[in-house]
């Protein structure tokens, strides 16, 4: 199990990681289960500005697509190309390589989020 | 689990992906339980049978199956059916979602033949894929290795009695098998056991769907409904308008069945996003049709789709698929997307 203690969490099932001025996001191993293979992802550019909370892209399995989220607000300044040719990364390694925004977050530590053990309380899990 | 049908189904046992290819690699087991089975029988079964089926069950043989649709007055699709004839009369196999509307219209249309639903009696298993003969084969009774296609036989299977279809709704060869419902968990298990050694795995709805849709197999209430003719879903060849009267005949012989109310075609779309039922379809720009079914095909690697379009769009015309906003080019491909490999 991935050390998550720097995980913060959306109730729309998204994580965020916040180093500093950088923020990594993601969507969690819960969503990945929920939706199935991952199939194929739709993100920002890079340079995007995003607000918290605001749509910043859809994912999509065989079940469904999904809109997703941003946790924090801040500049789009990398986008996991990876996951062009591999979006099955979300569902091998949700917290790692499906790892799918780097915003400059402008200090936005993201304080309103959960944390794993209340995303996990959320869940059900 | 999904609701399907009064059924609580799996959508996946283990990932929709892993099961797909399971079956068009080595094989998989499908619980099919949910599916809805009548039966006619007496001295006017064929006529009844033939009254409702458009297709001509008046050439089915004993032992032989038939694909077919009954419609309604207007020539609209009720159901799809497949239709199986053994000595004492005809079992007609209805979609789960359509049980209670089938039997109610079956019913009122059968005349004086005998009916009866076996829905809750009988129990469906099906085992498909290039090792699936083998693994049904093994635990049968006598031999069904010879049980030719749309084609079936009454046999023992793991000590079970049971009507050995070689049918089944994914592209693959292989077995459906119709037991006694109490029969069915303990033929489940034999079977997984049976098929463990050759990588058979149990698969769920999910994988059904992509399955079916890749080897171009239309969906009840999804590609057709009660206001599709047969001509609009590229399912004209089921229609046998020279075997006499049938309920639907009048208004199917008022259509052309070269240029139908729409047109049925499979596109293949640029890129990964999915094409979703309901989704608009584009020529040129301009709304032309929309989608009916659509998934992403794990054996071709590219979405594909099922499409319903205006009779009036030409054959040549440029397609696109607005997905959710984004607008996705599209191509017209031949059905199936996909075909068993010959000799497999």
């Amino acid at each position: 199990m991935a050390d998550l203690s720097n995980y913060r969490f959306t109730p729309s099932h998204e994580w965020v990681r916040v180093e500093g001025s950088k923020a990594t996001v993601g969507i969690s191993d819960h969503a990945q289960a929920q939706l199935g293979d991952v199939i194929f992802l739709e993100l920002p550019a890079v340079g995007t500005e995003l607000k918290a909370g605001a749509k910043f892209g859809a994912i999509e399995s065989v079940k469904a697509a999904s809109d997703l989220y941003a946790p924090v607000g801040g500049t789009v300044t990398e986008v996991n190309a990876a996951l062009t040719d591999h979006p099955e990364f979300v569902n091998s390694d949700p917290y790692g390589e499906g790892w799918m925004l780097r915003l400059d977050s402008a200090g936005d530590a993201g304080g309103d989020l959960l944390d794993e053990a209340g995303y996990t309380k959320l869940v059900g899990a | 689990m999904v609701e399907f049908g009064g059924f609580d189904m799996p959508l996946q046992y283990s990932t929709i992906r892993e099961e797909h290819i399971a079956v068009r690699t080595r094989c998989g087991l499908f619980d099919l339980s949910h599916m809805g089975e009548v039966r006619f029988s007496g001295r006017s079964a064929l006529d009844a049978v033939q009254r409702l089926v458009t297709n001509d069950v008046g050439r089915l043989e004993v032992g032989g199956a038939l694909y077919g649709v009954m419609c309604n007055e207007a020539g609209g699709i009720v159901d799809d059916v497949v239709v199986y004839r053994d000595p004492g009369g005809y079992m007609v196999v209805i979609n789960a979602a359509c049980r209670a509307k089938d039997t109610a219209w079956m019913r009122g249309h059968g005349g004086d033949a005998s009916f009866e639903d076996l829905s809750d009696a009988l129990a469906l298993l099906a085992v498909q894929g290039p090792r699936a003969v083998g693994v049904v084969a093994g635990l049968c009774a006598d031999d069904v290795t010879d049980v030719r296609p749309f084609h079936f036989k009454d046999t023992q299977v793991a000590g079970v009695h049971a009507a050995v279809s070689r049918t089944g709704y994914t592209g693959e060869d292989g077995f459906e098998l119709y037991v006694d419902a109490p029969d069915a968990p303990g033929l489940w298990d034999a079977l997984l056991e049976a098929g463990a050694a050759e990588g058979m795995i149990p698969c769920g709805l999910g994988a059904r769907d992509t399955l079916r849709l890749e080897a171009g197999l239309r969906l009840y209430g999804q590609d057709m409904d009660d206001n599709t003719d047969p001509y609009s879903c590229a399912l004209g060849w089921t229609v046998k308008l020279q075997k006499g009267e049938f309920i639907g005949r009048p208004a199917l012989e008022r259509l052309d069945p070269t240029h139908p109310p729409r047109r049925f075609v499979g596109i293949e779309l640029q890129g990964r996003a999915i094409a979703r039922h309901g989704q608009r379809v584009l020529a040129g720009g301009e709304p032309a049709g929309e989608v009916t079914s659509g998934t992403y095909s794990f054996t071709l690697d590219h979405s594909i789709a099922t499409a319903s379009l205006g009779g009036d769009v030409p054959a040549d015309a440029e397609l696109s698929v607005d997905i959710r906003g984004t607008v996705a080019a599209a191509t017209v491909v031949p059905l199936p997307f996909y075909r068993r490999p010959k000799g497999a």
